[in-house]
C-alpha cells in the first residue's frame, strides 16, 4: 500500500473517492506520522480523538453519498483559528487553555465541506515572527536539512503548517499571512502556499493580529490542492465586516495550463541589492520559464516598494497594540496577581507574563506609532504611503496580469540566526509585505533548491480577486519547475 | 438675558459648551445582536462581541444608523454620507476590548441648530457641532464583594450618540434650556428615551469664564452629571470658582472636574483618571460607514412634526402666546394631551385648562401627564359642559376637582351631584325675588345710584342656588328686576 502521507490532497481525494482506502486510513495514516515527528513540534495541540471521529463520520457521509469538496481530508489547523472546544492559544502562554464556545468561520466552512482536523499547528506567537521561534509553546523545526544537519527554521508566521505539510503531518494546512506569513515558511518548506485577496476569506474567529493585513489561506503541496483548498475556505461572511461579497469562483478549473498571451511583470525594485546570485537565477529561470510557456513577459516598476517594509512594521504593529488589548487577564486566558493588587497591577502582571518579547515589541512599537505627536509622522504617513503602494500595484496591472517575484531573500536559515537583530529578522519579508500592504493574492510555489539543497520559491502577485490567474500560472509555473526534491526522510 | 457674575475686579461672562451622550433606542447594540434591554438580569446582555472573545468583529447595526441620521435631520444638521469608525483605546476593566468604537475625526452628522425656549418666551440658537455613534462601556460595580470588583457587560457595546454643542451658551438657565430641548426633540423622535436618572442621557459640561467681549478663557470639563437641574447647579458653581481663581490671580488649568452635589462644588479628577493618550485610529475591522441620499430620504419621510414646528403652529392655527406653546411642545405627551382637548373647541381656552388647571393640579401631586387621572376627552368633555352653557366655570372647577381625584366622567359628576346650571328663567327669578324681598333696603340703595350693589345680589342669588345659577342670566335679570 502507497504511503497515504505522500499523497497531494486531490490525490488524496480521488482515492477516497474511488474507495482506495477510507478517511479513516488517511487520518491514521497521517496522525501515526505527527507521532512519528514530534521532534518537529509542528503542531501545539494533537486531536487525535476528533480527528478519527471526524473521519468516520466523513466515510459515513461518503457511504451516503453525500461528500463535500474536503471530504474525508486529514488538515492541519494554524492555532490562530478558534476551533469550539479545542485549545487556541494563538502559541501565547497568555492563551493557554483557552478553549472556544465557537468555531472559526474558515473552519466551519473546510468542516462541513468534509474536512478533518488533525490538530493545532504551532505558529510564531500571535503571527509575529518569520522563524517560528517566537512560540511559547517552542520553536518548529523544518524537515529540510542543509548540508551541515543544523535544525533550520520553517518560516513564520505559519511555520508549523508548513512543516505539517512538508513532513507529510497533514494533507495540507490553513495558514494566515498578515506581511507574509503563508508565503514565507512555504517557501522555506518546499511547499505552496496562497495568501488570498483581502477579503476574500473571512476573519471571523481568527485571533487578529492586524486587522487590515490579516488573511487566511490555504498551505499545500501543489498548485492545484491550494486551488481545491481556497474554494471551501473563501466566500462572503455577514460577521465580518471587511470580508468582500463576492461569488466563489471554482478555482480548480482556473488551472487550465494555458498562459500563452499572458504578460508577466517582473518589477525592478525587488532586484534588492545584496540579494543573493542563486535568488536572482531562480527568479531568471522563472521567466524563462513562463516565457517558453507563452507568455509575454514586461518590466514594470512599482517604486515605493523600499518604503513597504517600513510602512508595514508601523501599521501592523500600531493595529496588533489595540488588537491585543484584550488580553487583560480578565475575562479568559492568564492572569497573573497577588494579594492586593490593582487592576493596573493585574495587568502589567499579566501581559509582562502572558506575552513574549516579540510581542511585546510590537505593542511598544504600536503604541509609540499612535500616540499624540507622533500619530501624523509615523501612522497617518504610513497610510499615505501604503495608498502609494497600491497605486504601484494598480498601474503595473494596467498592464499585466501577474507579477513574478521570489518569495524571500533567502532559503531557510538555522534556528537561532538573526535573533540577535530584528530588523535583520524583518527583511525577511521584504518581498511579501508589499502585496500585503496592498491586499493582493499571492502565491508562492517551490521552484529550485540552494546550493545548500534547500527549496527556494518564486512568488506570484495577483489583481484583486483575481487569485484564477495567480493559480493558473502558477500551475504552469509549477510543471515547468518540476519540483521533486523531498526534505530528508521523505524522500520516495 | 444676560448673566453676569460681578467679582470684585469686574465682571465676568461664563461660557459653556455641552457634551450630551444619548442611548440610542434600539433593539440591538451598535456592533452585536445583544439585546440592550435596561433592567436584565448582569451579564445576561452579552455576546462574544461584547466580551470581546479572541477573533470576534463587530458589525454596525443599521437601525442605530437610522436613528443617528434621524436624530441629525431633526437637529437640522448636516448629514455625512461617509464617516469613520475609530478606536479609542484604553484599559479599564469594563471596556473588554481595550478599546471604545467610536467616531473621531469623521462623524455621521456634522453642524446643526437647536432653538431654546426661555422661560421668558424669548428664543435663542445654539450651534450643534457634531453628533458621532459610539459604543457605552460596561459597568463596573464597587459594592459587591470586600475584595473585588464586579463588572456587569450588559450595557457593553449599546450604542451611544455623543451631541456636541457649540459654546454658544451664556448662562446656567441656558443650559438647562438647552437639555430640555435637546431632551424633548429626541423625545419626539423616538432615538432616545431621555431618562438622565436611569443614564441613557448624561452631559459633561465644558464651562469657562471671560471679560465680556474678550477672547474664551481655559475651560474645564465636569463630567457625568445627571439631572439637568444639577449641570445648571455645576455651571453655576464652577464658574464661580473659576472667578475666585482668576481674581485671586491664579490660572485656570484645563482638566476634567467632577460635580458633588451633596457638597455643593466641583473638585478635579485624579490625574490618574484623565492621563489617558487615546491613540485614535479608524477601527480596521469596520469600513467607513456609506449611505446614500436615498437612504436620508427615506429616513425624512418618517420624522414626525418637531417641537419648533409644533410650536409655531400652535401659535398661528390655535392662537396661543408662545410661552404657552413653549410650555405645550416642551414634552410630545403634553402637546399630545393638548392636542385632543383642543381638538374641535377654543384652542386658547383649552391652553389655559392644560395649563393651568391640570399642569397646576399634576405638579402638586408630582404626577406626570402619562399617569394624569383626568384623560384628555374628559377634560375635553368638562370644556365643553362650560361652552353650552351645562355648568359655569365656577362650578367646572369643582367639577375638575372631583375628577383629578377620581378620575370620573366630568358629565356623570356633573349628573350625579346635580351640579348642572339652572337656566330655568322661572326658577331664577323665584330665587330672584326671594332675595329682593328681604333685602329691601339694598335694593333701594341700588336705586339710589349703587349700581355696584347689583354684584352682591348676584353672589345672594347664585348661593341660594347652590352656584347652579346661570350667573349671565341672574345679572341679566336682577338688573331689570331692580333697575327695570
Amino acid at each position: 500500500m502507497t504511503d497515504l502521507t505522500k499523497l497531494t490532497l486531490a490525490e488524496a481525494r480521488d482515492g477516497l473517492a474511488k474507495g482506495d482506502y477510507t478517511s479513516v486510513e488517511l487520518t491514521e495514516a497521517h496522525l501515526k506520522s505527527m507521532e512519528a515527528h514530534r521532534n518537529l513540534n509542528a503542531y501545539i495541540t494533537e486531536t487525535p480523538d476528533k480527528a478519527i471521529e471526524m473521519a468516520k463520520a466523513s466515510d459515513a457521509k461518503r457511504a451516503k453519498g453525500d461528500a463535500g469538496n474536503m471530504e474525508g481530508l486529514p488538515i492541519a489547523v494554524k492555532d490562530l483559528f478558534c476551533t469550539e472546544g479545542v485549545q487556541t492559544t494563538a502559541a501565547s502562554h497568555i492563551l493557554e487553555g483557552f478553549k472556544p464556545e465557537y468555531e472559526s468561520t474558515v473552519t466551519s466552512k473546510l468542516f462541513d465541506n468534509g474536512a478533518v482536523m488533525l490538530g493545532k499547528a504551532n505558529l510564531d506567537e500571535f503571527a509575529m515572527g518569520s522563524a517560528n521561534t517566537s512560540s511559547y509553546y517552542g520553536n518548529v523545526i523544518n524537515p529540510w536539512k542543509g548540508k551541515d544537519g543544523k535544525d533550520l527554521v520553517p518560516g513564520g508566521s505559519s511555520g508549523g503548517s508548513a512543516a505539517a505539510v512538508a513532513g507529510g503531518m497533514a494533507l495540507a494546512a490553513t495558514g494566515t499571512d498578515t506581511g507574509g506569513s503563508i508565503r514565507q515558511p512555504a517557501s522555506y518548506c518546499g511547499i505552496v502556499g496562497l495568501k488570498p485577496t483581502y477579503g476574500r476569506c473571512s476573519r471571523w474567529g481568527v485571533v487578529a493580529f492586524a486587522s487590515s493585513l490579516d488573511q487566511a489561506g490555504p498551505m499545500t503541496k501543489t498548485v492545484r490542492d491550494a486551488a481545491i483548498m481556497l474554494g471551501s475556505m473563501a466566500g462572503h461572511d455577514a460577521k465580518d465586516s471587511t470580508s468582500a461579497p463576492m461569488a466563489v469562483p471554482d478555482f480548480e478549473a482556473a488551472l487550465t495550463g494555458d498562459i500563452r498571451g499572458m504578460k508577466i511583470g517582473i518589477p525592478k525594485e525587488y532586484r534588492v541589492e545584496g540579494m543573493p546570485e542563486e535568488i536572482t537565477k531562480l527568479w531568471d529561470n522563472g521567466v524563462a520559464m513562463l516565457r517558453d510557456a507563452g507568455a509575454e513577459v514586461v518590466d514594470v516598476t512599482l517604486p515605493h516598494t523600499k518604503y513597504a517594509l517600513g510602512t508595514y512594521y508601523i501599521v501592523a504593529p500600531a493595529e496588533a497594540s489595540s488588537n491585543l488589548a484584550r488580553y487583560d487577564g480578565l475575562r479568559y486566558g492568564q492572569r497573573v496577581m497577588d494579594e492586593g493588587d490593582s487592576l493596573d497591577d493585574m495587568y502589567s502582571k499579566s501581559r509582562a507574563a502572558g506575552f513574549g518579547k516579540e510581542v511585546q515589541r510590537r505593542i511598544m512599537i504600536g503604541t509609540y506609532v499612535l500616540s499624540a505627536g507622533y500619530y501624523d509622522a509615523y501612522y497617518n504617513k504610513a497610510l499615505k504611503v501604503r495608498r502609494r503602494i497600491y497605486e504601484d500595484f494598480a498601474n503595473a496591472f494596467g498592464t499585466v496580469d501577474t507579477i513574478l517575484a521570489p518569495t524571500a531573500p533567502s532559503a531557510a536559515f538555522a534556528i537561532g540566526e538573526n535573533e540577535d537583530d530584528p530588523v535583520k529578522m524583518y527583511l525577511n519579508d521584504v518581498f511579501t509585505v508589499p502585496a500585503s500592504l496592498a491586499g493582493l493574492p499571492g502565491l508562492s510555489l517551490p521552484a529550485g533548491l540552494s546550493s545548500e539543497g534547500l527549496p527556494l520559491g518564486l512568488q506570484l502577485i495577483g489583481k484583486p480577486f483575481d487569485e484564477e490567474t495567480v493559480l493558473r500560472v502558477g500551475g504552469v509555473l509549477e510543471s515547468a519547475a518540476n519540483f521533486t526534491a523531498k526534505p530528508f526522510g521523505q524522500e520516495g | 438675558m444676560s448673566y453676569i457674575i460681578e467679582g470684585s475686579t469686574g465682571p465676568w461672562e461664563i461660557v459653556v459648551g455641552l457634551e450630551v451622550h444619548c442611548q440610542v433606542v434600539s433593539n440591538s447594540k451598535l456592533f452585536s445582536g445583544a439585546s440592550t434591554k435596561f433592567g436584565n438580569e448582569a451579564n445576561s446582555n452579552v455576546s462574544l462581541v461584547d466580551a470581546a472573545m479572541p477573533g470576534m468583529l463587530p458589525v454596525i447595526n443599521e437601525e442605530c444608523v437610522r436613528q443617528a441620521v434621524k436624530t441629525g435631520l431633526g437637529l437640522k444638521a448636516q448629514i455625512n454620507k461617509e464617516s469613520v469608525f475609530s478606536r479609542k483605546n484604553y484599559f479599564y476593566a469594563d471596556l473588554p476590548q481595550g478599546y471604545q468604537i467610536s467616531q473621531f475625526d469623521k462623524p455621521i452628522v456634522g453642524k446643526g441648530t437647536i432653538i431654546l425656549d426661555m422661560p421668558d418666551g424669548t428664543t435663542k440658537s445654539v450651534g450643534i457641532e457634531r453628533l458621532h455613534l459610539e459604543q457605552d462601556a460596561g459597568k463596573s460595580m464597587h459594592d459587591q464583594d470586600p475584595k473585588y470588583s464586579h463588572i456587569d457587560l450588559n450595557r457593553s457595546g449599546v450604542a451611544l450618540m455623543e451631541i456636541v454643542s457649540d459654546p454658544d451658551i451664556r448662562t446656567p438657565e441656558e443650559a438647562g434650556a438647552y437639555l430640555t430641548k435637546l431632551r424633548a426633540i429626541v423625545r419626539y423622535l423616538g432615538t432616545c428615551d431621555g431618562n438622565m436618572n436611569e443614564g441613557s442621557m448624561r452631559c459633561d459640561a465644558n464651562v469657562s469664564v471671560r471679560r465680556p467681549g474678550e477672547p474664551f478663557g481655559t475651560r474645564c470639563e465636569i463630567k457625568n452629571v445627571n439631572s439637568i437641574r444639577f449641570v445648571m447647579q455645576a455651571i453655576e458653581i464652577e464658574a464661580k470658582r473659576q472667578v475666585e481663581v482668576l481674581e485671586s490671580g491664579g490660572e485656570i488649568i484645563q482638566q476634567t472636574r467632577l460635580f458633588d452635589q451633596r457638597l455643593g462644588e466641583t473638585r478635579a479628577m485624579r490625574s490618574k483618571e484623565m492621563a489617558h493618550d487615546y491613540r485614535y485610529f479608524p477601527d480596521p475591522d469596520l469600513l467607513p460607514l456609506v449611505f446614500d441620499d436615498a437612504f436620508v430620504a427615506e429616513i425624512e419621510k418618517t420624522l414626525p412634526e418637531l417641537p419648533d414646528e409644533k410650536k409655531a403652529r400652535f401659535i398661528n392655527e390655535n392662537g396661543l402666546s408662545a410661552y404657552d406653546a413653549g410650555v405645550l411642545v416642551a414634552e410630545k405627551e403634553k402637546a399630545d394631551y393638548y392636542e385632543i382637548v383642543a381638538k374641535g373647541r377654543d384652542g386658547k381656552l383649552a391652553a389655559n385648562w392644560v395649563i393651568t388647571n391640570l399642569f397646576g393640579a399634576l405638579n402638586k401631586a408630582e404626577v406626570g401627564i402619562a399617569d394624569s387621572p383626568v384623560t384628555a376627552e374628559n377634560l375635553g368633555k368638562l370644556i365643553d359642559l362650560i361652552s353650552n352653557d351645562t355648568i359655569s366655570g365656577r362650578i367646572a372647577k369643582d367639577v375638575f376637582e372631583i375628577m383629578i381625584e377620581t378620575g370620573e366622567d366630568p358629565e356623570k359628576i356633573v349628573e350625579e351631584k346635580g351640579l348642572k346650571q339652572i337656566t330655568d328663567t322661572g326658577a331664577i327669578e323665584a330665587a330672584i325675588d326671594e332675595v329682593i324681598a328681604a333685602n329691601p333696603d339694598k335694593v333701594q340703595e341700588i336705586r339710589d345710584g349703587k349700581d355696584r350693589m347689583l354684584g352682591w345680589f348676584v353672589g345672594q342669588v347664585m348661593k341660594s342656588t347652590g352656584g347652579k345659577a346661570n350667573p349671565g342670566m341672574v345679572n341679566k335679570m336682577l338688573r331689570d328686576k331692580i333697575l327695570g
